[in-house]
């Protein structure tokens, strides 16, 4: 009964969005207050809607209703009620469900706490928003249904795939989403500007918030998804340019290109029409990510249902949307003024310098993701890219940008001293500097380009320490001074500094990973093998049994001359329902080094293969991401959204 | 003008970006079976190097049993997303043999220690020659070949689970019954 309530109520979330999206156009268009503030009602109601619909599915799931296709194919009552609960998205059906909460909840919180919005961009705003939301519930409801139920439900349901259980999978979707959604309501923005033709410095006000929330919540899902990896499918690689990686990678390069740029309309009244295209391809890259995942056009390790009704379906969406938001962009951005006039070398100059690298960048991805699509139409050649060719052509980009990383905060607006810039990063340039040479001294012919990537985290992150301290004017006053300084900063400039701080955090954990050390070898019981300055040792091993699996136990301590410093238990599970093995991996970090061990299979006499691995400062490449997007949380506290809205209320009477 | 043509480039590049997807979902586009002028011709002939210090890998190794040949590499990502699925085909006794194709020895031997063999016996096909003779597109690829020693039904790409219950073991065990 559950069921069919969120069934139907999907299907009157579509029909509130089908009025969402256009009443209050032409709402807007003829200047009818009342055909205007029907968005707001409507937005709230279908994000109702779309949550009675969600909680529906979630509690057929709590309650293993294994009438519902869905949750049988998905799930199993022996399963922790966590995975049962992250089943709910661990499936396409669910998890475009949840896509369309979220993109339901932006709106809702649009038309919540957009007030001082002008009227005619509101509802702009929230229909567009509305069109988005179409499309998507469309989809759900044609071609992927979570509440079809069957007459011959099975005793127990399939399962989930074991390697999906798991704490951080079963986060890592929904931080993405979040990401993913979040650069809609840019988009929206964009496109409700390009209807009313003018964007201005408080369109930029409104849109950056958005787009620093979604970048945040992107780089958090990001930096999951990859320490998922990391931790469980068993080699210890965090990044494998797989593609649909790359299509949450692609958003968020260019949404930090985005988040730049949107400073720069903000502040400078330039690069309107630029940023307008960003906010649209920004989204569109994350169109066209969630279009090859769920397509099946391209293989990868996260191969969910394959259907080309559906990527029939997305493509006929992406052309509506992108193409029709482009089309837009084409008639309306020539009309657009430009802004503020600035030279080359300025804040202005490093911020279109910083856009250019990053959409280059992203330029790149996209082509090392479809390319193998490409030839294989062409010719029908099939062959993966692969590491290689990213490794070679997305490491060199990244350079000048991090290197202009810490000299773009100091450069002044309009007309900037570049030579004044460089010499307040003297310390940047020197600690950098003595990073390179102690680390060629300590592994002279070793990896040179490592040394070289420490060499610029130190510059990237002592860079932002320096912009930081000459805004506190830290050593050329009193403490108390520079105390008072660093209260009154705003909380904007401490969010640049701490995300670009992390960025100097992840780019030396990155480099580290030079330096790790790998040992495989088969140990009998009681045998040692030699891991860099750590002996590993296999001290027993037994059989354990958990709620939906057994699992083999291994017992290994890991000495250091002699002594134990650690006792870890790596264990491979089995999987009875799926036949599956899946690898848990035992790590222990610290804050310069992991220790990683896994488990692999049994020679059949009485040995087993360990795998261990050292991977020093592995961890700062996800805490620097946690750095980041703190910075942007920080950002997002500043005081300057809320003084707009000071401000416009001040107009209104309420506040002089 | 020229600022309009500008403001006319995003759309003329996402709508090629979108004639190629469109291409791509082409409904008789079948990534799995592909045909092969090989299917009932006799295996090529081959001899391999083996990836442990065994005897040389050729046809007739396989002793009139019906074998399975998967060509893999290290580099191959959808070799990895396949790789569980032949360790299922191995517990099923299904006779794997694994070409280990356009790979340097040291790293297929790696990715083997790390992943699990699944293999009754590895050939080392450095150069590509016998994957040329086989006529290989590229890699994961999986040839079954009957007792006779003739090619009966070829793979493209990753198996799936699916493949493998439904379409690989009933061969395999079809061909095997005397």
């Amino acid at each position: 009964m559950l069921i069919e309530l969120g069934h139907f109520a999907l299907i009157l979330a579509l029909a509130v969005a089908i009025c969402q999206a256009t009443l209050p156009l032409i709402g807007a268009s003829r200047r009818h207050g009342g055909w205007m503030a029907f968005a707001d009602m409507a937005a709230m109601v279908q994000f109702a809607l779309v949550g009675i619909a969600f909680a529906a599915l979630m509690h057929a799931y709590i309650v293993s209703d294994f009438t519902v296709i869905n949750v049988a194919h998905n799930s199993h009552t022996d399963k922790p009620l966590l995975y049962k609960i992250a089943g709910v998205w661990g499936n396409h059906e669910g998890s475009m469900l949840l896509w369309v909460l979220i993109l339901a909840f932006c709106g809702a919180a649009v038309a919540a706490f957009g007030g001082r919005l002008p009227a005619t961009l509101k509802a702009r705003v929230l229909a567009v928003q509305a069109m988005t939301g179409t499309g998507f519930l469309a989809f759900i409801l044609l071609t992927s249904n979570p509440f079809l139920r069957t007459d011959l439900p099975p005793a127990n349901g399939e399962g989930l795939n074991p390697v999906l259980q798991d704490p951080g999978l079963a986060f890592h979707p929904p931080f993405l989403y979040l990401g993913y959604v979040g650069s809609s309501v840019a988009f929206a923005f964009a496109v409700a500007a390009l209807i009313e033709g003018r964007v201005d410095a408080a369109w930029a006000r409104w849109v950056r918030p958005w787009a620093l929330a979604s970048w945040a919540m992107l780089t958090l899902g990001i930096a999951l998804g990859s320490w998922w990896a990391y931790y469980t499918l068993g080699w210890g690689g965090w990044w494998f340019w797989d593609p649909v990686e790359n299509a949450s990678f692609m958003p968020w390069l260019l949404g930090t290109a985005l988040i730049h740029s949107a400073i720069v309309v903000e502040k400078r009244d330039a690069l309107k029409s630029w940023t307008v295209l960003l906010a649209i391809i920004t989204f569109a890259l994350s169109l066209v990510g969630t279009f090859l995942v769920r397509s099946g056009v391209l293989t990868s390790v996260h191969a969910f249902a394959v259907d080309p009704a559906r990527g029939t379906f997305i493509l006929f969406l992406l052309i509506a949307a992108i193409g029709g938001s482009l089309t837009l962009y084409a008639i309306r951005a020539p009309a657009m003024q430009a802004g503020g006039l600035f030279a080359p070398v300025s804040r202005e100059g490093a911020l279109v310098l910083n856009n250019l690298l990053l959409a280059t960048a992203t330029a790149t991805v996209f082509l090392g993701t479809l390319y193998p699509l490409a030839l294989d139409l062409m010719t029908g050649e099939k062959i993966s890219v692969g590491p290689p060719f990213f490794n070679k052509t997305f490491g060199p980009l990244m350079v000048p940008v991090l290197v202009a990383m810490a000299a773009g905060p100091l450069m002044g607006w309009k007309r900037a001293d570049l030579l004044g810039a460089l010499q307040r990063l003297w310390a940047a340039f020197a600690i950098a500097g003595l990073v390179v040479l102690t680390g060629l001294y300590l592994t002279f012919g070793g990896p040179v380009m490592a040394v070289f990537g420490f060499g610029l985290a130190a510059w990237t992150a002592v860079g932002a320490l320096v912009e930081w301290a000459e805004r506190v004017a830290l050593f050329r006053t009193s403490a108390a001074n520079s105390f008072r300084r660093a209260r009154n900063l705003p909380r904007a400039a401490w969010g640049t500094t701490l995300a670009h701080l992390g960025m100097g955090i992840t780019v030396a954990g990155i480099s580290a990973s030079a330096y790790e050390r790998e040992q495989i070898d088969i140990l009998a019981i009681g045998a040692t093998m030699r891991l860099g300055a750590y002996d590993v040792r296999l001290d027993a091993m037994s059989k354990e049994n958990g709620p939906n699996f057994t699992a083999d136990d291994a017992t290994i301590s890991v000495l250091k001359d002699g002594a134990v410093v650690a006792v870890m238990h790596p264990q491979r599970r089995f999987f009875p329902l799926q036949k599956q093995t899946t690898s848990q991996t035992a790590i222990r970090s610290s804050l310069f080094a992991d220790l990683y061990l896994a488990l692999g299979e049994p020679d059949g006499k009485g040995g087993w293969t360990v795998r261990a691995y050292w991977k020093p400062l592995i961890s700062w490449i996800w805490s620097g991401a946690l750095v980041m997007a703190l910075g942007a949380a920080v950002s997002l506290s500043d005081r300057r959204w809320r003084v707009a809205a000071a401000a416009r209320r001040g107009t209104l009477g309420v506040r002089a | 003008m020229s600022r309009r043509l500008i403001t006319l480039l995003p759309l003329a590049v996402f709508l090629a970006v979108a004639v190629y997807f469109a291409l791509a979902l082409r409904p008789n586009r079948d990534t799995q079976a592909l045909p092969s002028v090989m299917i009932d011709k006799p295996v090529p002939a081959f001899d391999l190097p083996s990836l442990a210090d065994g005897p040389n890998l050729s046809p007739a190794a396989a002793s009139g049993e019906v074998v399975v040949i998967n060509y893999f590499a290290s580099w191959c990502v959808p070799c990895r997303i396949e790789h569980p699925v032949l360790m299922a085909l191995k517990s099923q006794k299904v006779t794997l043999w694994g070409i280990a194709y356009k790979d340097k020895p040291e790293e297929s031997r790696t990715f083997i220690a790390q992943s699990g063999d699944p293999y009754a016996r590895i050939g080392v096909d450095r150069d590509g020659r016998t994957g040329f003779d086989f006529g290989v597109y590229g890699v994961p690829e999986t040839y079954v070949i009957d007792r006779a020693g003739h090619i009966r039904k070829r793979f493209v790409g990753p198996l799936t689970p699916e493949i493998a219950e439904r379409e690989l073991v009933p061969l395999v065990r079809a061909l095997a019954k005397p």
